[in-house]
């Protein structure tokens, strides 16, 4: 069992039902994807494409019109999966705020696993490890109003975490943060993969948060459009234009330097890189 | 400025008052109610109020939060002080000038009615002191569990009421941004009328409630996620557990009520 969320030509529609009659949107269109264990994917695609829309589908909360859905194995489309899938497929959203429950920092951490009816010696063990592995474990008596934004959305992810989920799948997780909240749930969401060999699911709008997956699914109204590692993806500039997404500042740069004629290779996705690259040629 | 207000604010400690189990400091808060309202002459009062001050002295908060938490209260003090003092016309006359008569029963009531309004007062904020909000919300879920049994939705009822006190600072913080954003806009919150006032506060309430249903909408999902299903099998990270203490507590406080009914009868 080697593929951990997987779609299977999966159709979605959003009904609206105020209209008379109910409108129907076709938001996603029969997308196919597979997702191994312990991948790092970026899932990007610009506004109302669908691609939270698919994160849902993954977690059991929308249930696909057509097509199938298998999450850990599990069928997304049965009732009695529902909680088994929740408990492995975690999922985080972008504003912190609204995703906490509970008045005092670990007693947030301990919701799920309360949900979950795990003994109050177990919950105490996995809450002061989940804390531990944010590092917020110094907060856990604070009230997660006087936080900061990037210390909430990482008390958000611990919460997740005490779960000991296979899969998460972050929901523009940085969106609301500054650069510095934005740098320390990335490191955190980084050390999850390499530490803990969780499969990362992660939708953004910051290519640079997502040139350091290991692969990008881009969508464009409800259809995957590309699925590569991030070095082919982003050396198609013009393509992620017409999608209308951007591109890393330092791929964009070489791209423009590569039009005026520079000899610069295509793939350059980080800052080092492009270091080096400019380097070798102006040596 | 409304980051003043301070509803339900709890002051962690490790005092006795503190580490007492929070149904049995509900408990004795209810029980105290009853001391003050049971007793018809000042010594049982008295004896109330010696109660609460020693269990305010116990819990070392600092005695100016006690008279912080009074504070607001003061009109309220003043008016049913006042309405008891002139309306009130039994026992022999004190004063007496053209409409206005104080009687010594009109002076009495208006005394007990005083103390018994500053002893509930300081009675119910040292329970909310003490006790964190879960803790409190958790041993109303407890003590209200019987009610299960007639349909009451216990669990939700508690859960709803951690969630309000979750999201008071966040809303209160929304309310304060939406206020500065009306007023960048040249709303006027501060002159006019009450009733121009109170009509200014529509741009304010409208965009909060709509940020409101937003946001509950976002915590149910995230809820969800988080594999909640009601209060079937759920355990709790904190267990409630009584400890010697309570049992003493508990055996002080029935003392003190036997006191309260035999100073009165007695005296």
């Amino acid at each position: 069992m080697n593929s951990f969320l997987k779609a299977e030509n999966l159709k979605f529609s959003y009904i609206n039902n105020i209209e008379e009659p109910p409108v129907r949107t076709e938001v996603l269109k029969g997308v196919s994807l597979d997702i191994k264990k312990g991948e790092f994917v970026a899932l990007l695609g610009h506004n109302g494409s669908g691609k939270s829309t698919l994160a849902k589908c993954f977690n059991a909360i929308n249930i696909a019109d057509e097509g199938k859905v298998y999450s850990c194995g599990f069928d997304a489309s049965l009732e009695e999966n529902l909680l088994p899938i929740r408990q492995r497929v975690g999922m985080v959203f972008q504003n912190p705020d609204n995703q906490i429950v509970a008045t005092i920092v670990e007693e947030d951490v301990a919701f799920a696993l309360e949900n979950m009816g795990v003994e109050p010696s177990e919950i105490r063990r996995r809450v002061d490890e989940a804390l531990k592995t944010v590092g917020m474990y110094e907060y856990k008596d604070h009230a997660p109003h006087k936080l900061s934004g990037g210390q909430k959305q990482r008390v958000a992810i611990a919460g997740i975490l005490a779960m000991k989920p296979q899969v998460v799948l972050l929901d523009e997780p940085t969106a609301m943060l500054d650069p510095s909240g934005r740098a320390e749930v990335l490191k955190t969401i980084k050390m999850l993969k390499e530490e803990m060999g969780v499969t990362i699911v992660l939708i953004t709008h910051y290519m640079e948060e997502a040139a350091q997956a290991d692969r990008i699914v881009v969508i464009d109204s409800g259809n995957v459009v590309m699925d590569d590692v991030p070095k082919k993806v982003f050396a198609q500039v013009e393509r992620m234009k017409e999608l209308g997404l951007d591109v890393p500042q330092v791929t964009e740069l070489v791209h423009h330097l590569r039009q005026q004629g520079v000899d610069l290779p295509c793939d350059i996705i980080t800052e080092d890189e492009c270091v080096k690259a400019l380097y070798e040629l102006l040596k | 400025m409304l980051k003043d207000i301070t509803i339900g604010q709890f002051f962690p400690g490790n005092s006795v008052v503190h580490r007492l189990d929070s149904r049995v400091k509900i408990i004795i808060t209810i029980a105290f109610i009853v001391m003050l309202f049971l007793p018809n002459s000042f010594y049982g009062l008295g004896i109330g109020m010696v109660f609460v001050l020693g269990a305010f002295l116990l819990s070392r908060i600092p005695f100016k939060m006690m008279l912080k938490s009074l504070k607001p209260l003061i009109p309220i003090l003043l008016f049913t002080g006042i309405l008891n003092l002139f309306f009130i016309s039994t026992g022999d006359v004190l004063f007496e000038w053209k409409l206005i008569k104080i009687t010594t029963g009109g002076a009495t009531t208006a005394a007990f009615m005083i103390i018994r309004i500053i002893g509930l007062i300081i009675g119910s904020s040292l329970l909310t002191y003490t006790t964190s909000p879960i803790a409190l919300t958790d041993a109303i879920e407890r003590l209200l569990s019987p009610l299960k049994k007639i349909k009451l939705p216990v669990h939700e009822l508690a859960m709803m009421m951690t969630i309000a006190l979750r999201f008071i600072p966040t809303l209160i913080e929304e309310t304060d941004k939406i206020m500065s954003a009306q007023k960048a806009r040249g709303a006027d919150l501060e002159t006019g009328s009450l009733i121009q006032r109170a009509k200014a506060l529509v741009p304010i309430l409208i965009p909060l409630f709509v940020s409101s249903f937003r946001r509950a909408e976002d915590l149910a999902l995230a809820m969800e996620c988080r594999c909640y299903h009601g209060g079937e099998g759920r355990t709790r990270l904190k267990q409630l557990k009584t400890a010697p203490r309570d049992y003493i507590a508990l055996f002080v406080t029935a003392g003190f009520i036997a006191l309260t009914v035999l100073a009165d009868k007695m005296l």
